[in-house]
């Protein structure tokens, strides 16, 4: 609650939305805020969060904007969490990219990507991680259909058309 | 007959240009289908990229198709060497998106069977790690103390590795009768075999110089690359969730933190081999406190009934059916919480929209960060250390891409 207040009143009029759920002190900023913010929040020994421990998104279908993008930051000093979230539309579905702040971010850009596909700019090497690189779609979006099948190759049958055999 | 000039003395010299190499996607010392892509001076490693490979079985998709109680299977296949933390994990957060608190009881089982896991896990990890760098006895040696311990598991949950023993609200059912009996006379035996590893370890010159050094990470990049549980602590940082932001009954078991000051592969070995007389002594410890009473919340919204009112009377049937059918309805919202896994944070993070159903299920994985941070641990090391180093950051496929 005391790292919420604080964080409101340092970053006042750039919180969109804050709450404390289930112990969970979390801030929701705009686009445009978040290098910033996500900065302030790692370097200034007030908060000094200086671990990202997760980087995830929720699609909520149906809704605008679509997409949820969830920083969950960690400070190993004053050990406190606090969770930042960005609202992305469908149709602008990407956020800077803070692989500059933190190198686990890479990673956790590269899956959000592929999972969502909201995309990070300035990221340095923006691809699948843990999809193939021909896969279309984004399989954690909640239009993307559970028992659909990609195959990567061609199928065939073993026995009509042996593999030993052109 | 004229000759063929033999080729010059440099072309046949294969340090004198950079090469690239790929190891995997199905080496046998990466275990799953891990790929490097190295660029190499000699044996040198100038660069090392780690692709994950495509096990991906879609985890989160498929917890948002079932029940709240229907992913705790799914949760034993994240980390087939740990599977009740992430029981317990998964439980934990549900729990508290429900607002409720299991018996006393409960939470002492949990953490006596998440503590028996970070055992295991710990054991596979070094058993194998060993193995890998040549010491095949200590494999067998860790192999044979972790099955002692799998008796313990399955004489509590009826399985070995597909545990399944956490639900929403409690546990399947109460330890056995005699338990802590039985886990201290396998605690006997198995301090035997670890005095026996340590020996053959800890002051093996060959074991030390292929560990020592090697795979080094500052703390600095640690913290960045967002390293925790034995990776994190070997660069001496001593943050352990079960202390900084205790859950269960760990705040009231008495217990040290080991760390390490290189950050290096045999630092970790060090810690982990440490947390095992750790994770023993808290299990012992609560098994002496272990309370008597319910093992579940009595709420027959939240908690499956006993088997034996499911098959006994109209009322158990009923319950059961309507839980499993529809699940347990938790309240709109969100919550994140970690827990200390035994490669380090473990985290859920559930979206509930009130249906019966999970809408968002975030595994934090563990060795994810510490196969990112992989290429940094190894720049400038040998082929060869990538062995030592794969097997220290202990990646478990089914958790490392879910």
């Amino acid at each position: 609650m005391e790292l919420l207040s604080k964080a409101e009143s340092a970053f006042s009029g750039k919180i969109v939305e804050s709450h404390t759920h289930h112990d969970n002190a979390t801030i929701v900023l705009e686009r445009a805020d978040l290098i910033e913010v996500l900065t302030r929040l790692r370097d200034d020994p007030e908060f000094a969060l200086n671990m990202l421990v997760d980087l995830s998104a929720v699609d909520f279908f149906g809704q605008e904007p679509r997409f949820e993008v969830v920083y969950h930051l960690y400070s190993l000093r004053l050990n406190h969490r606090l969770r930042v979230k960005v609202r992305v539309a469908e149709d602008e579905a990407w956020l800077p990219s803070v692989t500059a702040l933190w190198k686990a971010a890479n990673w956790l850009e590269r899956e959000v990507w592929d999972m969502f596909g909201v995309s990070f700019r300035d990221h340095p090497k923006l691809t699948r991680i843990l999809m193939y690189e021909e896969f279309q779609g984004h399989p954690l979006r909640k239009d993307y259909p559970v028992a659909k099948r990609q195959p990567l190759v061609e199928e065939r049958d073993p026995i009509a058309n042996p593999w030993n055999k052109k | 007959m004229a000759q063929e000039a033999p080729p010059a003395a440099e072309s046949l010299d294969p340090t004198s240009e950079v090469m690239s190499l790929q190891m995997g996607p199905s080496h046998p010392a990466t275990h799953g289908t891990i790929k490097f892509d190295l660029t190499l001076d000699g044996e040198k490693i100038l660069n090392l990229e780690t692709e994950i490979g495509y096990l991906h079985r879609g985890f989160e998709k498929m917890c948002e198709q079932r029940t709240w109680n229907h992913v705790v299977p799914y949760t034993d296949r994240l980390n087939y060497a740990s599977p009740l933390i992430n029981n317990v994990a998964f439980a934990l957060a549900a729990e508290k998106l429900l607002e409720i608190e299991v018996p006393e009881r409960c939470q002492y089982i949990r953490t006596i069977m998440s503590e028996i896991s970070r055992i295991t896990d710990h054991m596979t990890c070094l058993g194998m790690a060993a193995a890998e760098a040549g010491a095949i006895s200590v494999g067998f040696y860790m192999m044979e103390t972790r099955e002692l311990l799998y008796d313990l598991v399955s004489a509590v949950t009826g399985a070995r590795l597909t545990v399944s023993y956490a639900r929403v609200g409690g546990v399947t059912q109460d330890v056995p009768h005699g338990f802590a009996e039985r886990v201290r006379d396998t605690f006997g035996d198995i301090d035997k075999i670890l005095s026996d590893c340590d020996q053959l370890l800890s002051k093996n010159r060959i074991f030390i110089e292929r560990m020592s050094g090697v795979g080094a990470i500052s703390q600095q990049d640690a913290v960045s690359y967002s390293l925790t549980g034995p990776l994190l602590r070997a660069t001496g940082i001593p943050h352990d969730i079960r202390r900084s932001q205790p859950y269960l009954v760990y705040d009231r078991l008495d217990f040290d933190i080991p760390t390490g000051t290189q950050g290096d592969n045999y630092d970790r070995f060090a810690v982990r081999f440490e947390e095992l007389r750790q994770s023993k002594r808290m299990i012992e410890q609560a098994l002496e406190q272990l309370p008597e009473g319910p093992i579940r919340v009595d709420d027959p919204r939240i908690s499956l009934p006993d088997k034996k009112d499911v098959y006994g009377n109209i009322e158990g049937l009923m319950n059961h059916f309507k839980l499993v059918i529809e699940g347990v309805k938790i309240p709109p919202g969100e919550v994140y919480i970690p827990v200390e896994g035994a490669n380090g944070e473990l985290g859920f993070y559930l979206v509930s929209d009130g249906s019966g159903r999970p809408y968002r299920v975030r595994v934090r994985p563990p060795c994810f960060f510490g196969m990112a941070a992989l290429g940094t641990m190894l720049k400038g090391h040998l082929i060869s250390d990538i062995i030592t180093t794969f097997g220290m950051v202990n990646m478990i496929g089914g958790e490392c891409d879910r």
